[in-house]
């Protein structure tokens, strides 16, 4: 079976690490990290991810940008992404899915929660 | 007259064919009678028999009956034992929700600790303290104090959510978060939301063998966040132990690379 490649694109260190422990329980993964928008969007364009956790509130480049520029890039626009940030409001999150967010998560986060969306999305057991 | 004699001959054999014919009939409804006799005595004979062995019957029927109450037993048995399982499923469910609850909180604070014992930079340290408090907990306005020896008083020296001047400085002893530091309990008051910077919802005193060198001062948590939770407070006790001895350490690592740096100078100056 093909490893499933996850992409998080998160600026804190911690929650990057909180994020890899979740989803390290999955079978089979290649996760890699990126600590900005900028650099998320380097390694989202030049390779292939079946996943992506995007953070909204990250330096050089916000987390609705990257989403909303990996939604024009037509070969990997159908890629599904979960967002990943502190802001609770309804219209943050109702924007976030208007962009083409597949999900959308809250700080604190759950690592059970994570990994429970992560499954579903991938379409794992 | 020879014609007259013919027709009477003729209705004379058919009489006769007739006559064959209904003997024929009778003789066959005497046969079907004879047939019903028959049955009717056998089915007579097995009612007697019936009749004349009623302990056979009685046999029988305790026989039967046996066999329902052994029936029911089992039926009932299999239901308890289906119970039993329901009620070990149920448990089995409970157990799975603690257990992944227990990994959620182990994962959460084998995080925070990694991260805080990461570097020995003091600016490091406390923006670890602060993804802590903003990503772990959920905290959306909130102040590390640390208490100034010269003074005697907590000082904010990193914060979220408003700037640093707006949080007070405050007398060890004094108010909430004095008090809180001077005795080393945690604080937790009403979650709702403080904008009085000398009364958090919540005040974490950090401590180093017992003597507190600091605080974390709560003052509103993020929207989506209702209350602190139990692993919160895991992750409070968690803080107050090792974000105290991070700082410590960064703070006594940047006094000796000073003192080092000192040294180095001197050193440098006697030897050129």
């Amino acid at each position: 079976m093909a490893k499933h490649r996850i992409l998080i694109v998160e600026d804190s260190p911690t929650m990057r690490q909180l994020l890899v422990f979740a989803l390290k329980r999955l079978k089979d993964v290649d996760i890699v990290e990126a600590q900005d928008g900028m650099d998320g969007l380097r390694k989202v364009t030049s390779d292939e991810f079946d996943l992506a956790l995007i953070d909204i509130n990250m330096p050089v480049m916000d987390g609705l940008k990257l989403v909303s520029l990996i939604r024009g890039e037509q070969n990997i626009a159908d890629m599904p992404i979960v967002v990943v940030t502190t802001e609770g409001a309804k219209e943050d999150r109702e924007r976030a899915l208007a962009l083409g967010a597949n999900e959308y998560l809250t700080k604190p986060i759950q690592a059970n929660k994570v990994l429970s969306v992560a499954k579903s999305l991938l379409k794992v057991g | 007259m020879s014609d007259e004699r013919g027709g009477v001959f003729g209705r004379g054999e058919e009489f006769l064919k007739f006559f064959s014919r209904g003997m024929e009939f009778s003789k066959e409804l005497l046969q079907e009678n004879e047939k019903l006799r028959r049955k009717l005595g056998q089915l007579q004979t097995q009612q007697v028999s019936a009749a004349q062995n009623p302990d056979e019957w009685a046999k029988l029927r305790l026989e039967l009956s046996e066999r329902i109450e052994g029936l029911e037993v089992e039926r009932d048995s299999a239901l308890e034992r289906l119970r039993e399982v329901e009620m070990e499923n149920h448990h089995f469910a409970e157990r799975y929700v603690e257990v992944e609850e227990e990994n959620n909180a182990l994962a959460n604070l084998y995080v925070a600790s990694f991260q805080l014992h990461s570097t020995l930079d003091i600016s490091e340290v406390l923006k670890i303290i602060l993804e802590i408090v903003i990503n772990l907990v959920g905290a959306e306005v909130f102040a590390i104090y640390v208490v100034d020896e010269k003074t005697n008083r907590l000082e904010a020296v990193a914060s979220e959510g408003e700037p640093l001047s707006v949080f007070p400085r405050v007398p060890m002893g004094s108010g909430v978060i004095g008090t809180s530091v001077g005795s080393g309990d945690t604080w937790c008051g009403d979650v709702s939301g403080s904008d009085d910077y000398a009364t958090p919802i919540a005040c974490i005193p950090l401590r180093v063998e017992d003597v507190s060198i600091g605080a974390i001062a709560i003052y509103r948590l993020l929207q989506q966040k209702e209350r602190f939770t139990p692993l919160d407070h895991e992750l409070f006790t968690l803080l107050a132990g090792h974000a105290a001895t991070a700082i410590f350490s960064s703070r006594l690592f940047a006094n000796s690379e000073r003192k080092l740096n000192t040294i180095q100078g001197f050193i440098d100056l006697l030897t050129k």
